[in-house]
């Protein structure tokens, strides 16, 4: 049995298939690893309800263990606690800037309303840094990101939104 | 009726709710008005049929009959779905989609925010992942409700018609059965009488800033929670339905 801390190695080498500059684990979406008998057990998160990423990340995280010679484990899925962008450290969230995609504000500070959908979020432009920017479409490319453009170089940008 | 018969109808009042939602909305992918609003609506359709699948699993397991999410959404028939008649109306123009799924948002918002405290685990955990997407959508429909009422002399005449035509089936949306009297009891499910006045306080304060009212004196339409449904819910499961029936099992 290889031991759990080289099994997190293999895993953060899987990209998100939307995304490849972070991977699954620095997304948050490996909750845990553990062992029942000689059996791993891998316990995954959703990011969104209908994220279609999902099936392939399951499919890749298969793939991975399988070419690193471990063959009998089981992929779990948990709803609880529900996924959350606080889980992206600042390091991951650096990748997603030089990538070109805004990176998440913290939750806490921004917490939307359920009700009023009252928010203020300043979300800067991965290009320029500039705070001058405008919100195009609450829903982008992937389920989980929204269309900005920067007033100031103008150019259009994805902003992984915060849940 | 006993906790689990009910806790199976429950689940699949909610997983129905919004697996049709979607499905409906999922019709508006390539024919939204412009790319972004493509794009939102064929996104929010897939948070509410990624739910819907997430319920059913879950009914399925309750059911305890060996059955998949798959083979509750299409091996059952028209009268054994428990949406409501909200949820299967026709997109007949932008203004209209946006009314039905705005009205179903406003409740969505507060029922899924009960159902967070729900006694039963697996449900509360449902309901914390899409409470956070629908929150999302609620501030989608809200925006477009008000840019459409206060717009120009057509957008609102649509959006007034759209709201005049749909509210008759808002009702339902808060009627309950013995299925909720035996949930509540177990502290599973949340009262859903207590829910109409904050859902009218939040569709008006909405509607008023968009410059636009409700009907009165509407006859409010009911059936669903028998399973019965408007004219539009079989030609839906007709389409929805027809690849896993005459291909059954098949996979991609």
């Amino acid at each position: 049995m290889k031991p759990i801390a080289e099994i997190w190695k293999v895993l953060e080498g899987i990209p998100d298939p939307e995304i490849p500059v972070i991977s699954v684990v620095e997304l948050g979406i490996i909750r845990a690893l553990r062992y029942e008998g000689h059996s791993l057990i891998i316990t995954i998160t959703p990011t969104y309800s209908g994220c279609p990423a999902m099936t392939a990340i399951s499919m890749d995280i298969h793939n991975n263990l399988r070419e690193n010679g471990i063959e009998d484990f089981k992929i779990e899925t948990v709803y609880t606690p529900a996924w959350t962008t606080d889980w992206m450290n600042a390091e991951a969230k650096e990748k997603l800037r030089k990538y070109g995609i805004a990176p998440p504000n913290e939750l806490v500070k921004h917490k939307l309303n359920v009700l009023t959908g009252d928010h203020d979020e300043e979300v800067n432009c991965p290009h320029c840094g500039s705070s001058n920017t405008s919100l195009t479409s609450q829903f982008g490319s992937t389920a989980c990101k929204s269309l900005y453009k920067c007033n100031d170089c103008l150019e259009p940008f994805d902003y992984f939104k915060c849940i | 009726m006993t906790k689990q018969e009910a806790l199976y109808i429950y689940l699949l009042r909610l997983a129905d709710q919004h697996l049709i939602l979607g499905h409906r909305l999922s019709e508006m992918s390539s024919k939204g008005p412009f790319l972004e609003e493509d794009i939102a609506c064929s996104n929010i359709a897939l948070d509410l049929i990624g739910n819907a699948n997430h319920i059913l699993q879950y009914a399925a397991e309750v059911e305890g009959k060996n059955k998949t999410a798959d083979d509750l959404a299409f091996l059952r028939d028209e009268r054994n779905f428990y949406n409501t008649f909200l949820a299967e109306q026709p997109n007949v123009d932008f203004a209209y989609v946006m009314v039905r799924h705005f009205f179903a948002d406003v409740f969505d918002s507060l029922v899924y925010a009960e159902l967070t405290k729900s006694s039963d685990e697996t449900l509360a955990a449902i309901a914390a992942k899409a409470l956070k997407e629908i929150t999302y959508h609620l501030r989608h429909t809200s925006k477009w409700i008000i840019r459409l009422g206060d717009g120009t002399e057509v957008s609102k005449t649509r959006v007034q018609n759209a709201i005049n035509e749909l509210y008759r089936f808002t009702g339902e949306l808060f009627e309950m059965n013995e299925v909720d009297t035996i949930l509540i009891n177990e502290k599973i499910a949340c009262d859903l009488s207590a829910l109409h006045t904050p859902w009218l306080a939040k569709v008006n304060a909405v509607l008023t800033e968009a410059t636009l009212t409700l009907p009165s004196d509407t006859f409010m339409q009911r059936g669903s929670r028998n399973g019965v449904h408007t004219e539009h819910l079989g030609f839906l499961l007709a389409e929805m339905q027809h690849l896993h029936r005459a291909f059954p099992g098949a996979q991609w």
